[in-house]
């Protein structure tokens, strides 16, 4: 019937002209069925427990120990084992906990924004991509909490009624950040368990169906004894449909008020209105070169290639081109506004970034992050993807530098010449830093081994055989 | 005591049957009735007759409640309970309070979404006599069923399997309650 309507208001021309219908590009390869989708998904859980999760389980472990190790000898002796010293207070802690925030953006943007755009593409990514942003949201964590040196007054940070009966200063941009980092942690983790909870079903299903008590009570309780009932499906989809629409200006909040830690204050460099657009792109820029970085090989362990196609590869690529390439405006346009605005202060802080003693950072961060996306204009290189895994590493290592520049530069060389400074990390910095890699990749490994990794009923519902009305389509 | 009858489940193949079936049980009267599918199938809320989900009230009231929780807690921390100038600023704007009050509107919002879709589910129920059926595990999978409740004005065991048969479902069985 809407088939017809759209006929009979569709403009008169094109009765005439008849243009070509373009095919769409197919979301599910070779006309998978129903159950093929199940049996794919379910068997990653159920199956044996491969050899090479082990190794990598192992070896991840064995790095999340060095953030272990690190922060025990952080809170046991003191924030000084750190390499801060005046006139840089902030370095890689700020850069760290940033760095990991916008990583996780790209899993917001994909289950939320995408979403909202009726991007259907997302669908065989999203359910990772929000795993990606909740354990990177835990990474980044670890910094600000730890970096407030008596951890155990890190619960000073919240609105509860102390022994000094003194309330947070909620004029300061550092404590809006709370605010948005725990609330962005928040909804990243019922989003994603709403979504995961008709999956969880069919788990409970399949491991009662074949004897696995223990597993189907435990896949049970959190499915809430989901039935796919319609009536259910209708509040569950609006619930969705909401839970995505808030989480739109949630992720584009939250990195803007982190950007508001530098935007607010008064320091030549970070006391810039592009801030808050600029890191958001940054932030997506980021992600997208994360989730490029963790799905790749994910794919081609799992022969996944049907349900991540070349369309959702080019996609990604194609976001990241479009975000590193509004990245690279930022950069030229603080350029242009620092010798347009004629304040020297300001126009020392961005000479002195790319041709100071930070240079080789500078250079860095312009290499990876303007350069390297340009390559994802040609199709061949989307197409290979062993080139767009190696590219999306530099856009990672790219995005690490560019807070560094931010922060530290900006830090070393403030209004008094003779306080300026040269900031290293220690090595207790470095092992923290280098741990979280780790701590990342258990928790994915963890997901990936015992959660369903694409959303099943969300793949499902794009294929072609679940529209009623096929077989008799006129479209 | 014997086993209560909870209802009729028919069995259906494709979303279109299911689809079509519906309209069907609609048209019939039936109000205490349901489709069980794997996936959320586009359209069916239309052919079951069942109005728009209200999930999004209990979203609108979070958001209010978070939102005027934001601004009454800087307010009254910084303004009433404990006084304290920092920077020479005032004690309560609403220009600082802002991005603190949106974020809560939001978290606040997507606690009541989640908490209200649940609600008018009626879950977490872990006992259904849906789930009892033996071949619920298909119905996750790659199978549709069509329930009709016995409480149901219009439930007939006879008349309510004619018309599941005649709506072309297969495996007509009875549920226990």
């Amino acid at each position: 019937m809407a088939h017809l309507d759209n006929a009979a208001t569709a403009p008169a021309i094109l009765q005439e002209l008849k243009p070509a219908v373009l095919p769409r590009a197919v979301l599910v390869s070779n006309n998978r069925s129903f159950s093929w989708i199940t049996e794919k998904i379910c068997s990653l859980i159920e199956g044996k427990t491969p050899a090479w999760w082990w190794v990598c389980f192992v070896v991840a472990c064995f790095v999340a120990s060095f953030t272990v190790a690190g922060i025990t000898y952080l809170v046991s002796t003191g924030v000084g084992v750190w390499g801060h010293a005046n006139p840089v207070n902030w370095a890689w802690d700020i850069v760290n906990f940033v760095f990991w925030i916008g990583i996780g953006h790209a899993g917001t943007l994909i289950s939320a924004i995408l979403c909202l755009l009726r991007q259907k593409w997302r669908t065989s990514i999203n359910r990772a991509a929000e795993a990606m942003t909740i354990f990177a949201v835990v990474c980044a964590a670890i910094f600000p909490v730890f970096h407030v040196g008596r951890v155990w007054y890190a619960w000073y940070l919240f609105p509860i009624p102390n022994s000094n009966a003194i309330w947070q200063n909620f004029r300061s941009p550092l404590e809006w950040d709370v605010f948005a980092v725990s609330t962005y942690g928040t909804v990243s983790v019922l989003f994603w368990y709403v979504g995961l909870i008709p999956d969880l079903a069919v788990l409970r299903d399949r491991f009662y169906a074949a004897g696995n008590k223990l597993r189907s009570f435990l896949y049970g309780f959190f499915a809430l004894g989901w039935r796919g009932s319609n009536r259910h499906w209708s509040n569950y989809e609006m619930a969705y449909l909401i839970l995505a629409g808030i989480s739109t200006p949630l992720v584009l909040s939250v990195h803007t008020i982190v950007s508001f830690d530098f935007a607010v204050s008064l320091l030549p460099g970070w006391h810039t209105t592009i801030f808050p657009p600029y890191f958001v792109a940054g932030a997506i820029f980021s992600g997208f070169g994360m989730v490029l970085t963790l799905m790749l090989p994910l794919r081609a362990i799992y022969h996944m290639e049907d349900l991540i196609t070349q369309y959702h590869i080019d996609c990604m690529c194609k976001i990241t081109l479009a975000t590193g390439t509004i990245v690279g405006y930022a950069y030229s346009m603080e350029f242009f506004i620092a010798w347009y605005g004629a304040n020297p202060y300001e126009g020392f802080a961005f000479i002195n970034r790319a041709f100071g003693h930070y240079a080789w950072a500078y250079w860095i961060m312009i290499t990876c992050n303007v350069i390297t996306p340009q390559f994802f204009w040609f199709k061949k290189v989307r197409e290979n993807t062993t080139l767009v895994w190696v590219l999306s590493i530099f856009v990672n290592v790219g995005m690490w530098f560019e807070r560094f520049v931010i922060i530290v530069t900006s830090l070393a060389r403030d209004f008094l010449p003779s306080s300026w400074g040269y900031y290293s990390p220690s090595i207790v910095e470095i092992f923290t830093f280098f741990g979280t890699f780790g701590v990342f990749s258990v928790l994915f490994l963890l997901f990936i081994r015992f959660l369903p990794i694409m959303p099943m009923a969300e793949l499902k519902a794009v294929t072609p055989q679940a529209d009623p009305h096929a077989g008799h389509d006129h479209h | 005591m014997s086993a209560q009858s909870y209802g009729l489940i028919a069995t259906f193949e494709t979303p279109a049957a299911i689809y079509h079936a519906a309209e069907q049980v609609r048209d019939a009267g039936y109000k205490h009735w349901d489709c069980i599918s794997p996936f959320p199938i586009h359209g069916l809320d239309k052919a079951m007759g069942l109005k728009r989900s209200i999930v999004p009230r209990f979203s609108l009231a979070g958001g209010i409640t978070g939102f005027c929780t934001g601004m009454s807690l800087i307010w009254w921390t910084g303004a009433y309970d404990y006084k304290l100038i920092v920077g020479g600023k005032p004690f309560f704007s609403p220009m600082f309070a802002f991005p603190v009050s949106y974020e809560l509107t939001i978290l606040f919002t997507a606690f009541a979404t989640i908490g209200g879709m649940l609600f008018l589910n009626g879950l977490p129920k872990h006992y259904h006599p849906v789930l009892k059926y033996e071949h619920i595990k298909r119905g996750m999978d790659d199978t549709f069923f069509l329930v009709i409740e016995s409480r149901d004005p219009r439930f007939n065991l006879a008349n309510t399997k004619g018309l599941l048969e005649k709506a072309g479902g297969r495996d007509i069985k009875e549920l226990e309650a």
